[in-house]
């Protein structure tokens, strides 16, 4: 692992403009991360996890400061980025296996071999079988395994997550967070996760960031030294409980 | 789920067929009923019976076919028409403000203008010929197409926006594989409103100036107080409504995923 930061924003400031005036959303933010790192944001609801997604994403530019993918600042989008909603954005025309194959389609894969590709992809986040299933058929958990299927397919290096599993039940969640660290250890992409779960962070971060509320900027970053795999048995060692802790506090510290 | 869906193939079909000829059965009842009671004279109002044996008599003569088919033409290329300049104006209209500030007032204005005064004028520039009639139906056709597409192409959810964004999809490619496929529910709404006003444009040209279809039938019954023959018309101008509808529904539920 070199410690090389593979994309990393460097005092990101950024205002809303509003009929009432500019909001600002996000103030100085500065963070780095490295090759094959699990890094979490946590931070109160609005403080702007979000727009700090997008401007990393290269879908929104930021009023001021740079954000560099490898040694070039990042224009706009690139593939070597992928990116998870928060809301669904699965195709309701297209089967799990189009949705999971619509990156290769734009990036021009020959139709069989994205097929192929598309059906490994499912068969790895635990979707054989269903690939022909439209996004109506799915529940909310499979729903939101092909949209990670489908963000891998275009094999990013870095893989941006915004709160991808916020509107799902705890046990759901946790079956899909264990399927992406799995996938995370498997692959070695670089993660940054949104989340506004600490014990999640503590649970599957590296390194976790912590924002303050609006305007948002990081205050606080808090390495977790578990070694991996990280099983249930999490729950039973008192330092674990500490870090979430500590989040906890960081938090509590930004005013939120 | 899937299960269901392949259940509906002979069960959904009957049960939608046997209660529409029920109803076709009890209007054609009241009909002759009200027919019978009021004690009309034909030229009146005639019965079921005498408008068939009219039509009856009209495919006899092998004029039938002929009138519904040079209508059905014009409403075809009418639509057809109305269709291609309504999408084709509805994606720059969605996309350009600058453009749809410029050319709101002339279509909103091409339909503040009953099409009955426009036909005239269509008939006068472009001849008593087909071209005329066509013309006049793509006119009524193209608007409900253009406000749905334009509507269409304007409600793609952000999400899948910045997700084509995000895969750096081309223009092209976020027309075809997200803008387009989004739309279509909105459009088909659109063009189903379409098809039904095309059949009216085209019998509206018909009536100023044709020797054919079931525009001229009708006026030509109007005109000999042959009224079974206007009625007759009638029927023949909703049958082409009818099925254009039932195609373009055809089409919808093959395309459209709800």
């Amino acid at each position: 692992m070199s410690d090389r930061p593979i994309l990393s924003a460097h005092r990101i400031t950024h205002l809303y403009p509003t009929p009432r005036g500019e909001i600002l959303a996000l103030r100085e933010v500065s963070l780095t991360l490295r090759p094959g790192e699990f890094v979490c944001l946590v931070g109160p609801s609005g403080c702007g996890k979000t727009t700090l997604l997008r401007i990393l994403a290269g879908l929104l530019l930021p009023t001021r400061g740079e954000v560099w993918l490898r040694e070039q600042p990042l224009r706009g989008p690139d593939r070597r980025v992928g990116i998870v909603f928060q809301k669904d954005s699965l195709l309701p025309w297209r089967t799990a296996m189009e949705n999971v194959r619509l990156p290769l389609e734009l990036g021009g894969w020959p139709p069989l071999e994205a097929m192929e590709r598309a059906k490994e992809l499912l068969e790895q986040v635990g979707l054989k079988g269903f690939e022909q299933a439209y996004p109506q058929e799915l529940s909310g958990g499979m729903q939101r395994r092909v949209a990670l299927a489908r963000a891998l397919a275009a094999d990013p290096e870095i893989l941006l997550l915004d709160e991808p599993f916020a509107a799902l039940d705890a046990i759901t969640r946790e079956r899909l967070n264990e399927a992406l660290v799995e996938l995370w250890e498997r692959q070695r992409k670089t993660v940054l996760m949104v989340t506004h779960d600490v014990q999640e962070a503590a649970w599957l971060a590296d390194r976790v960031l912590i924002m303050s509320p609006r305007p948002g900027t990081i205050v606080a970053e808090i390495q977790i030294p578990f070694p991996r795999p990280r099983g249930a048995d999490r729950w039973a060692h008192p330092a674990f409980l500490q870090t979430v802790w500590a989040i906890r506090q960081a938090l509590g510290n930004g005013g939120g | 789920m899937l299960g269901k869906a392949a259940g509906w193939g002979i069960m959904g079909r009957s049960a939608i067929w046997l209660p529409r000829a029920g109803t076709v059965f009890l209007f054609v009842f009241l009909w002759s009923l009200l027919v019978r009671i009021g004690d009309y004279p034909p030229f009146i109002l005639p019965g079921p019976e005498r408008v068939a044996a009219r039509l009856w008599a009209l495919a006899a003569e092998g004029a039938l076919w002929r009138h519904w088919w040079a209508t059905a033409v014009e409403v075809g290329l009418g639509l057809g028409l109305g269709v291609t300049v309504g999408l084709a104006l509805a994606y720059p209209l969605a996309h350009w403000r600058l453009f749809e500030q410029m050319m709101t007032p002339y279509l909103v204005a091409s339909q503040a203008v009953p099409i009955i005064a426009v036909a005239p004028l269509l008939i006068i520039w472009f001849g008593p010929g087909l071209l005329a009639r066509v013309l006049v139906s793509a006119l009524v056709a193209f608007f409900p197409i253009l406000v749905s597409a334009i509507a269409g192409f304007r409600q793609v959810p952000l999400e899948w926006r910045e997700l084509f964004r995000s895969l750096q999809a081309t223009r092209w490619q976020t027309f075809w594989k997200l803008e387009w496929p989004a739309a279509l529910p909105v459009i088909f709404g659109g063009l189903k409103i379409s098809a039904t006003l095309s059949v009216i444009g085209a019998f509206v040209g018909e009536l100023i100036s044709a020797d054919r279809g079931i525009g001229f039938l009708i006026k030509q019954g109007q005109g000999l107080y042959d009224t079974p023959l206007v009625f007759g018309g009638i029927l023949l101008l909703a049958s082409q409504a009818l099925l254009l509808y039932g195609a373009i529904s055809a089409l919808e539920h093959r395309w459209v995923r709800r």
